[in-house]
């Protein structure tokens, strides 16, 4: 794959605010906030650190696969996967849409190019995420897998179990993420269960932790990338502290958790957009 | 008292289902290098440990965390692995039902929930492990296949032809030492269901432990000199519905029997066959909106009226309603 420069990365960026707002805003429903916030993680992976296929083949066979596991962040999935040839942005239009194949949550039923499990309900996808990187051992697949949590999903229990399972099995071909943005539904993480030291915790899980100080600079959140491949192979999962300000790129959606899961109405998108410059051409 | 009765099926000797479950594994392991297997901490009591030992680099010990069992064995089908996932029946499916509704059965994934020590006959453990309820929740969901053999041979022969089934199943099966009544070289098919005996009287669909009941109680019925027709459901989803009109079409009544609740088991998904199709009387031996308890496996089946003495009863009660 031809190597992006950052000017690239960040036009790929803006265009990808601007598919998230306006396909929140066009069925009035969905989740800006995070997708915002994990713009920058998206297009890092997808343009730039994944050997990946958009032709795609479930199995993954030889390829590096994503598993999204806060699957309520869908639209900056689907512009992602969209915007780097998994299917057509014209397509971004029946987002959350009757008969359309980009559902609310991330599903498999109507194949739509991409994805490969289901998810929405959380705290699952890291489990996933370790089976599909054990089946890749056991084939001799030397490709890598990846998966992004939330920070509000820590507080799920099954995260735990797999926190226990990935270095017990030496799942050391695996980079997990998470998006700390310190914002939850309900308001800050903080209040509603505090996660307090993630760092800690997950080194005494056992895995190797680093952590993103800026997870909306692009050429920050490569380098933690490229760091966390040094380090796999040696016996140990790596986790990613990922620290992103939720609904970073629009000035009035940025670091509160207001956003979450709310549609910008006409007015608002209207500013928002004229925030964000369209550089690969508005589907 | 059976072995005085006149049964169509004998046996000689009482295994439990568990270990055909476990002999089938280790079979369908050698035959197919994609099948693999995972345990919550019960390799022991699920008969796994022959395919650990012979096959370690394709068995996962994930310790007591059921829901991250089911979400690896979710993921390890993408990329082509057949997963084996063993825990008790409770914690296979209640515990983690959303697990499987999302990652499993939603997202059509190639695995095998293989459950053990389901129903009463679990025994002196009492309700806590006796899940009554697990037919029922695995058969609502679209995709799930849902397989409740009844003795060890057609256990061993269901865990074997499983692995070429592609899709989400359901496997369900106990601890007991129960007779081994069906040939060892049976042919499994999923979704065919298996006339074991012919009768013009009634029509008994049975499905797991209490398929033998239902041997013995047609015996019983015999004497008297009422036909039974004994149906082994092995496949309670997809239901043989043409099996089951036709049968029920010639007797005009029907018995289901079950180790499971009323609510949500076969006999529902039997009566809902014949509500849309061909009504027709039909009484339930199940348990009636209860839990369970601890005793001897006999013990309950004779206290929640699942045996062969009650089924012989429902017989007789839905004969008189025809």
């Amino acid at each position: 794959m031809e190597k992006h420069s950052t000017e690239q990365l960040n036009a790929v960026c803006s265009q990808v605010r601007r598919d998230i707002l306006r396909m929140v805003h066009a069925c009035q429903s969905g989740h800006p906030g995070a997708s915002l916030g994990c713009t920058e993680f998206f297009v890092a992976l997808y343009f730039d650190q994944m050997k990946h296929d958009s032709s795609f083949n479930l199995d993954g066979k030889g390829e590096d696969l994503f598993f999204l596991s806060n699957g309520h962040i869908s639209p900056v999935w689907y512009s992602v996967l969209s915007r780097s040839g998994y299917f057509d942005t014209e397509e971004l239009k029946t987002f959350r849409k009757i008969d359309s194949r980009l559902q609310g949550h991330p599903a498999t039923e109507e194949r739509l190019p991409g994805i490969r499990v289901a998810s929405g309900s959380l705290g699952q996808g890291l489990s996933v995420a370790i089976g599909a990187a054990l089946a890749k051992k056991i084939n001799g697949d030397d490709r890598l897998v990846y998966a992004l949590m939330g920070d509000g999903e820590q507080q799920e229990g099954q995260i735990w179990e797999a926190a226990m399972c990935a270095p017990h099995h030496k799942v050391d071909n695996l980079i997990a993420s998470i998006d700390v943005n310190g914002q939850q539904i309900d308001g800050p993480t903080k209040e509603i269960m505090n996660l307090l030291d993630l760092k800690s915790k997950w080194e005494a899980f056992g895995w190797e932790v680093i952590v993103t100080e800026n997870g909306n600079n692009i050429t920050e959140v490569i380098q933690s990338l490229e760091k966390a491949k040094t380090l796999l192979g040696k016996g140990k999962p790596v986790l990613n502290l990922l620290h992103t300000d939720m609904g970073y790129g629009v000035d009035f959606m940025v670091g509160t958790h207001k956003w979450h899961g709310v549609a910008p109405n006409d007015e608002q998108l209207e500013n928002a957009l004229g925030q964000l410059e369209e550089t690969l051409g508005d589907y | 008292m059976e072995k005085t009765l006149d049964t169509k099926y004998t046996y000689t000797e009482k295994k439990d289902t568990r270990s055909g479950f476990g002999d089938g594994f280790l079979e369908v392991g050698k035959k197919n290098k994609n099948v693999v297997g995972l345990c919550a901490d019960l390799i022991g009591s699920l008969k796994m440990g022959a395919f650990q030992k012979e096959f370690p680099d394709r068995f996962f010990q994930v310790g007591i965390s059921e829901a991250n069992m089911m979400g690896v064995a979710a993921g390890l089908t993408i990329g082509g692995k057949i997963p084996y996932t063993g825990t008790f029946a409770n914690f296979s499916t209640g515990r983690v039902y959303d697990q499987i509704r999302q990652s499993i059965a939603y997202s059509e994934k190639n695995v095998k929930i293989c459950a053990s020590h389901a129903g009463l006959t679990l025994g002196e453990d009492g309700a806590t492990h006796q899940i009554l309820e697990d037919v029922g929740m695995m058969k609502m969901l679209p995709n799930m296949t849902v397989i409740n053999p009844c003795d060890y041979n057609q256990t061993k022969a269901a865990t074997i032809a499983i692995a070429d089934h592609e899709g989400p199943v359901y496997l369900r099966f106990g601890r007991p030492k129960w007779p081994i009544f069906t040939p060892a070289d049976q042919p499994f098919e999923i979704g065919k269901a298996w006339k074991m005996i012919e009768g013009t009287d009634v029509t008994i669909f049975a499905t797991g432990h209490l398929v033998w009941e239902a041997v013995v109680a047609e015996a019983m019925l015999r004497e008297e000199g009422i036909s039974v027709e004994l149906i082994n459901i092995h496949t309670i989803k997809p239901l043989d519905t043409a099996a089951v009109l036709a049968s029920v079409a010639k007797t005009g009544c029907a018995v289901t029997a079950e180790e499971h609740q009323y609510n949500g088991g076969l006999g529902d998904i039997i009566a809902q066959t014949l509500v849309r199709n061909q009504p027709a009387p039909q009484e339930f031996i199940g348990v009636d909106d209860s839990f369970g308890e601890s005793g001897k496996p006999e013990e309950l089946l004779e206290k929640y009226g699942l045996n062969a003495e009650n089924i012989v009863k429902a017989v007789k009660k839905v004969i008189a309603r025809k």
